[in-house]
């Protein structure tokens, strides 16, 4: 008989027989009784009633029935804490027993049982464990640190394991070395400020020595907390890399993942002209590609991540494109993913290849995949400009295959490239109306009837066809109907002889019969502007629209970051934060990649966001609003509507009034939606991706024209040192920054009688990590009474330690005589990046993705400027206006900085004409900034 | 980490489940087997999330293996855990099985309880893990025995235990090759390429050292220019049979069996190591250039009227005609609508099989520098489809007794330094193969 026999008794009254048996004399049958016991609880039965018998059985010297008798009481414990407790003692015991087996059993499994009590008792045992002179039982002793701590997190920091645990990083035993780093890394997670992991070039040293000798998982562990360091300089960076690199030769894909997420942190922090960043971009790219041999669901892993690297940096795989073609017998989810890809690196030079091996997947099976494969085509057509013939001809042959789902997705990509290039394809438009019948799935209809009603001068039957949409309106889907709506009234005010019937019909349909408070809302406007000025109407209604871009679904920049730091992990597959996922505090922390730093001299400025930016920056006028609810988030944001967007008050005057004109018995209804609802007309549903960009488009607009920048502001200059504390030395300073170069302008006066020399100067860790990029420059000897003035460029890549104030700054200065300290205080604002004009479409993302816990509103007093002057002058602080509205007299501002660590700061400043008191509000995913943000604000402003 | 493990059955029976983490419940389980497999085909990824937990899954024959966490975990690591699981399982117990797991799940609870601590994976080579998870237990062990096990699982080499004794000391060594091709009717290659595997079967007693060498260009390209060729001259195992007088291959990229010095290739490219006992695969590699193309098929399809196909294919084996390739198999797809088929071939058997829509033309053997022919008549139905037959390429099977890629074993030398005996003691054997991946020539 085998165990399997085990899992067979169903019989009532078991429990009762397993009593006894697990009381039998005989080790054979208790060992069989305990068994039972197992198998049961696997399946989920109800075997806590045994708990005093099995623990019973616990002092035995039998190996196997003592893991047994563990397993269970991991199990149970937590049911019966003060049964629990019975066996503590013989936990106790095991700790010292003779063979390291049983000692490294006893404590790993005590570290498993969930019981205040036991913890308590489990103190002096594991103390002793991690000192152990087994490796083997330090190595698990190591893990059950972490393991208490998860229990009691407050007891481990009381009994100094942290420490102990610390100190295992220096172990001789690479084993040990890997489990300290797990058990220190997650550890750290829970206390994103303590600096538990204290990662400096010595003990990444002792790291990269271990990660050459230890077992595959533990240079997982090794690489992974790798990933967390910054490195000082672009040289310490190299050098980590260099010793890094080998991983990428590991049959563990896990190992080669880790091993280039590191590889991607570091190398921003590379100089782009250095040789080595082109070997290491070369080097990356083979390893990637053995990855997707491996098998299926790490193929997914990996192609998941190769999505975000391709987006990162997209030279690493251009030139691999084939590797991604899909093989037949690929699982529909690797299929899926290369499709992906494929469209990411599809270019000019490659493009015939791509669509050669579109056409063929538009064939296959999988509706799912047909269907990408199908959108995937348009894609093509869009983002090369050569291709767009050939795309739209391979669209109308799959279109003549009339096989349904392949007709609808076609339907909507052509109603893209009929946006991206006006004028050019609507020759196909009879075709595609002749399968007009065949459509039932709303976004294929809603396609449809754009491309009827932006094309109704050119289709003779326009208005039978919209008519016969017509019958079934209220059973169609909100997306259809207000597109049906807008597409008659184009249609209207192209031929508004024949179609006068057919327009009222929609209105009053979508008005008087509709429920639906959007398409009543757009059902009016039509209506009125119809009513008072066709002219008018026609101006909103048929405007131009912007051209389309490329790109619909590249992931935000600073989201894209973030994941770039959570390579292979669960973040990377999602395409998620990990505090979109993880609950608790766990894994909140958001990660960044480090700035690039020129090499010592510190002249380059971080450009983070332009690298991380790929090919985005362009794409961003037009830009599709990929998601549904883009449109919703708009409108909540309230924006004004493009005649409102006048800087003055008495324009949004004028359409107060312009309303006045409109129908009185719906004045109440209108009344309520304020200056958004001239919005209305142009706003069609975010799919079909037309007139919202419109009228953004020209709101926005008005952002980027601000005028002439004025300079940054620069604080006076105060005494940081006074002469009576320094022997003499009088340091008065400010700072400055000039071109991307902060500056620390320095006055010194000698105030003694002797003559002073050898002056230099070094800052404390600082919150933002401010050094001094060159030496203090005090060149000829400072003679009594005179004066001399110093400028230091300071740099950003120091070492980072959290300040209070968070812009306080201590230095020491010395000279001939003596070392003097003193501390000040730095204008954040000096940190503030030129390059901190955030996208608009990135700034609403990132506006809605902070938490509204980091928002903070501060009153600004007594400011007299108008919101122009104010966006002037803010300007040349690098405090960026990225929009601008106005509603009822009060101007809303939407600003954005960027600090030089890559901190992203949104403000929203509300100015009423009239009034001198301003209200901001800030969002900023590191909150504790905001305050010193505001300080600045309020010093810009009223300087 | 990992928060928990489950193995079930294909029903959806639990028939192990080990809990690491506290936030992982009992009803964990059950959401699994709800949302993902009794789903069935709905579930088109690998990693689920359900109700903000995480599943990982894998599938051996019927039994699904699910990881389960709550947090942002290395999910490569995960996948690659699991399919150690499934290796550690089948090194213990042979194939991973409904009746396997449940006569085990004894043993099963053990090695999970060894193998993963808090849900982090430790040492799992069935190596180490066999001198001490032995379902025996291990009383009876001395002291200097328990703190060997100790050393081993710890240790730097995981993978191989100390005193292992062989009267013979053996090597085994297979170079096996799939080598892929598109190719165009025209005879131009659309994409190719080989991916090899290194397997080696070691009975080496001790702990030896071992050094591989093969005609890896950047290496022999090093050598050249040092001038240092004395280990070149040595290749009493280079006995391959490829045609061309090729010395050395470009390889784009390999992976390491974890028991390589990965840092010692990154800098010297010279692969050493000390070997796990029996058999592992050793290296992967990848290569593109200068392949070998074991045969070339030259497809010619005429359409005569509607209702009838012409095919004529012809084969042309291209290395030494002293060697033979086997296993020879050319399947030419045929039209839905084919409603008759006569083929005529020289060498083989040639068969048209209606369920596969193809013709299949078997040869057992052929040497090289040979060429052979097969002619077909078609004949189909009228139809009125208008979408015409997509003709799909027409493919082939094959295996030959060399390395497509060109790539040669230089050497494989081994010393023990603490056991009396020498590289010279060792037999070693090496046996290239190449078989086809896929390899397709459109028509």
């Amino acid at each position: 008989m085998t165990d399997s026999k085990y899992f067979t008794t169903t019989k009532k009254g078991e429990i009762f027989e397993l009593k006894a048996e697990l009381n039998s004399d005989k080790k054979e049958k208790k060992k069989e009784a305990v068994k039972k016991v197992i198998a049961s609880m696997t399946v989920g039965k109800d075997v806590s009633a045994l708990f005093p018998d099995v623990v019973n059985c616990m002092q035995t010297d039998n190996l196997e029935l003592k893991k047994l008798v563990y397993l269970y009481l991991m199990n149970y414990a937590k049911s019966q804490p003060d049964m629990a407790i019975m066996a503590v003692n013989t936990f106790v015991k095991d700790c010292e027993d003779p063979n390291p087996l049983i000692r490294a059993l006893a404590v790993r499994t005590m570290g498993c049982i969930r019981v205040d009590k036991i913890t308590e008792y489990l103190c002096e045992p594991l103390r002793k464990c991690l000192k152990d002179e087994d490796p083997y039982v330090r190595k698990t002793a190591a893990v059950c640190v972490a393991k208490l701590h998860d229990i009691n997190a407050q007891l481990v920091e009381d009994q100094g394991f942290l420490d102990t645990l610390k100190d295992l990083i220096s172990d001789s035993n690479p084993m040990v070395v890997a489990n300290a780093v797990a058990a220190l890394s997650e550890i750290a997670e829970s206390h994103p400020n303590s600096n538990l992991l204290d990662l400096n070039p010595q003990s990444i040293n002792k790291l990269l020595t271990a990660l050459n000798e230890c077992t595959e998982w533990g240079q997982i562990f090794i690489l992974d907390c790798l990933a967390n360091y910054t490195p000082r300089d672009d040289r310490e960076s190299q050098s980590i890399c260099e010793r890094v690199t080998p991983r990428l030769s590991h049959a563990n894909s896990a190992v080669v993942l880790s091993a280039v997420k590191v590889l991607m942190k570091f190398m921003e922090m590379l100089p782009k002209d250095l040789d080595y960043y082109g070997t290491l971009l070369k080097k990356l790219a083979p390893p990637l590609v053995t990855l997707l041999s491996a098998e299926p669901e790490l193929q997914y892993v990996a192609l998941r991540n190769i999505n975000l690297i391709v987006q990162k940096r997209p030279e690493i795989l251009k030139h691999e494109m084939k590797v991604f073609f899909v093989k037949y017998n690929d699982p529909i989810y690797v299929k899926l993913e290369k499709l992906d890809i494929m469209i990411r690196l599809a270019s000019q030079a490659n493009i015939a290849q791509v669509l050669a091996e579109l056409k063929e997947y538009a064939t296959e099976v999988d509706v799912d995949f047909v269907r990408k494969a199908v959108r995937a085509i348009g894609r093509c057509a869009i983002k090369v400009e050569q291709s767009a013939e050939r795309c739209v001809s391979t669209l109308l042959d799959l279109i003549q295959t009339k096989v349904n789902y392949v007709v609808q997705e076609a339907i909507v990509v052509i109603k893209d490239i009929f946006r991206k290039y006006p004028n050019k394809y609507e020759s196909v438009i009879a075709t595609l109306c002749e399968n007009l019948d065949s459509l039932d799935e709303p976004e294929a209809r809603a396609a449809m009837i754009w491309i009827v009603g932006e094309y109704a001068e050119r289709i003779d039957n326009a208005d039978e066809l919209l008519e016969s949409f017509l019958e079934g309106f209220h059973d169609e889907s909100t997306q259809v109907q207000l597109q049906l709506l807008t597409a008659i009234v184009k249609l209207f005010l192209k031929k508004p002889t024949e179609t006068q019937e057919l327009v009222q019909q929609v209105l009053s349909l979508a008005t008087q019969d509709s429920d639906n408070p959007d398409l009543r809302d757009r059902g009016y406007i039509y209506w009125r502007l119809l009513s008072t000025d066709p002219v008018a109407a026609k101006e909103v209604v048929l405007a131009e629209k912007p051209l389309i871009s490329e790109e619909t679904d590249l992931i935000e920049p600073t989201l894209l970051e973030e994941l770039i730091c959570h390579i292979g992990t669960l973040a990377s597959v999602y395409h998620k934060p990990p505090s979109a996922f993880v609950e608790g505090s766990r894994g909140v922390m958001h990660k960044r990649l480090p700035a690039r730093t020129g090499s010592g001299e510190g002249t380059e400025c971080p450009d983070v966001g332009n690298a991380a930016g790929g090919s985005a920056p362009e794409a961003a006028p037009s830009i599709i609003p990929s998601q549904g609810d883009l449109l919703g988030d708009l409108l909540n944001l309230d924006l004004a509507p493009p005649t409102t967007t006048g800087p003055t008050p008495s324009t949004s005057g004028m359409q107060m009034g312009g309303m006045d004109l409109l129908g009185g018995g719906l004045d109440s209804l209108v009344g309520t939606m304020g200056a958004g609802f001239g919005a209305a007309p142009t706003v069609m549903p975010a799919s079909l991706n037309a007139p919202v960009g419109g009228g953004l488009g020209d709101l926005f607009d008005l952002g980027g024209g601000v005028g002439m920048p004025m300079g940054a502001y620069i604080p006076p200059k105060t005494v940081w040192l006074p002469a009576m504390k320094a022997k003499g030395l009088e340091i008065s300073g400010t700072f400055a920054r000039r071109a991307g170069v902060i500056q620390m302008e320095l006055v010194l006066t000698n105030k003694a009688m002797s003559v002073m020399t050898d002056f230099a100067i070094q800052f404390n860790r600082n919150s933002f990590g401010l050094a001094p990029a060159g030496p203090l420059q005090v060149l000829t000897p400072l003679g009594p009474n005179q004066t001399i003035e110093v400028s230091l460029p300071l740099s950003t890549v120091g070492p980072v330690m959290k300040m209070d104030p968070l812009n306080n700054l201590q230095v020491a200065v010395k000279n001939n005589i003596d070392v003097f300290y003193f501390s000040c205080q730095y204008p954040i604002s000096m940190l503030f990046v030129e390059d901190g004009k955030m996208e608009r479409q990135v700034f609403l993302a990132t506006w809605k993705d902070i938490p509204n816990d980091n928002e903070s509103q501060f009153q600004i007093q007594d400011c007299h400027l108008n919101s122009e002057a104010a966006s002037n002058k803010l300007q040349g602080s690098n405090i960026f206006t990225i929009a601008k509205r106005t509603v009822e007299g009060q101007d809303m501002l939407y600003m954005s900085i960027k600090l030089s660590n890559g901190i992203w700061v949104l403000a929203e400043l509300k100015v009423q004409a009239g009034n001198p008191n301003y209200t901001i509000s800030l969002k900023c995913r590191a909150p504790e900034v905001s305050q010193c943000v505001f300080q600045c604000y309020e010093a810009v402003l009223k300087n | 980490m990992i928060g928990g493990l489950f193995i079930y059955n294909h029903k959806g029976e639990v028939l192990i489940s080990r809990v690491y983490r506290d936030d992982i419940g009992r009803n964990a389980v059950d959401a699994f087997r709800v949302n993902v497999i009794h789903a069935r085909q709905q579930v088109r990824s690998p990693v689920t999330n359900i109700a903000r937990t995480s599943f990982f899954h894998v599938k051996r024959s019927n039994i699904w293996l699910a990881a389960v966490t709550k947090q942002n975990v290395n999910a490569a690591m995960v996948f690659e855990f699991l399919y150690k699981m499934c290796d550690v399982m089948a090194a213990y117990f042979g194939k991973v099985s409904e009746e396997n797991i449940k006569n085990n799940f004894v043993l099963i609870y053990e090695l999970l309880d060894e193998i993963l601590d808090f849900g982090y994976p430790q040492n799992s080579e069935t190596g180490a893990l066999k001198t001490f998870i032995t379902q025996q237990g291990i009383k009876g062990q001395t002291k200097e025995e328990q703190s060997q096990i100790t050393s081993q699982v710890t240790g730097q080499i995981g993978w191989r235990r100390e005193g292992i004794k062989y009267r013979r000391n053996e090597l085994f060594l297979d170079v096996l090759e799939s080598v892929n091709l598109l190719m165009s009717p025209q005879g131009q290659v659309l994409s190719a390429h080989v991916s090899g595997r290194v397997v080696m079967k070691s009975y080496l007693s001790g702990m030896p050292e071992c050094k591989f060498g093969m005609n890896d260009k950047i290496v022999i390209d090093k050598a050249g220019k040092g001038g240092v060729t004395d280990e070149v001259g040595k290749s009493d195992l280079g006995g391959g049979g490829s045609t061309s007088g090729k010395q050395s291959i470009a390889i784009d990229d390999c992976t390491f069996n974890q028991c390589v010095r990965l840092s010692k290739f990154d800098s010297e490219r010279s692969i050493s190591f000390i070997p796990p006992d029996g058999e592992y695969e050793l290296m992967r590699y990848r290569t593109t250039k200068d392949i070998i193309l074991p045969f070339r098929v030259i497809p010619l399809v005429r359409e005569v009227g509607r209702t009838k196909l012409e095919v004529k294919v012809v084969i042309k084996s291209n290395f030494k005609p002293s060697l033979l390739a086997q296993k020879i198999e050319v399947r030419i797809p045929t039209p839905l609508n084919t409603s008759g088929v006569q083929v005529i071939c020289m060498k083989g058997k040639a068969k048209y099989k209606a369920s596969e829509n193809a013709i299949v033309w078997k040869i057992k053997r052929m040497a090289g520098m040979k060429e052979s022919q097969i002619s077909a008549e078609i004949e189909l139905l009228p139809t009125n489809d208008k979408k015409k037959w997509a003709r799909p390429p027409i493919s082939m099977n094959f295996e030959v007794p060399f390395a497509p890629s060109g790539l040669k074993v230089r050497y494989l030398k081994v010393f023990e330094s603490k056991l009396n005996y020498s590289d010279h003691d060792v037999v070693k054997w090496v046996r290239y193969i190449g078989r086809s991946g896929i390899y397709e020539t459109r028509c």
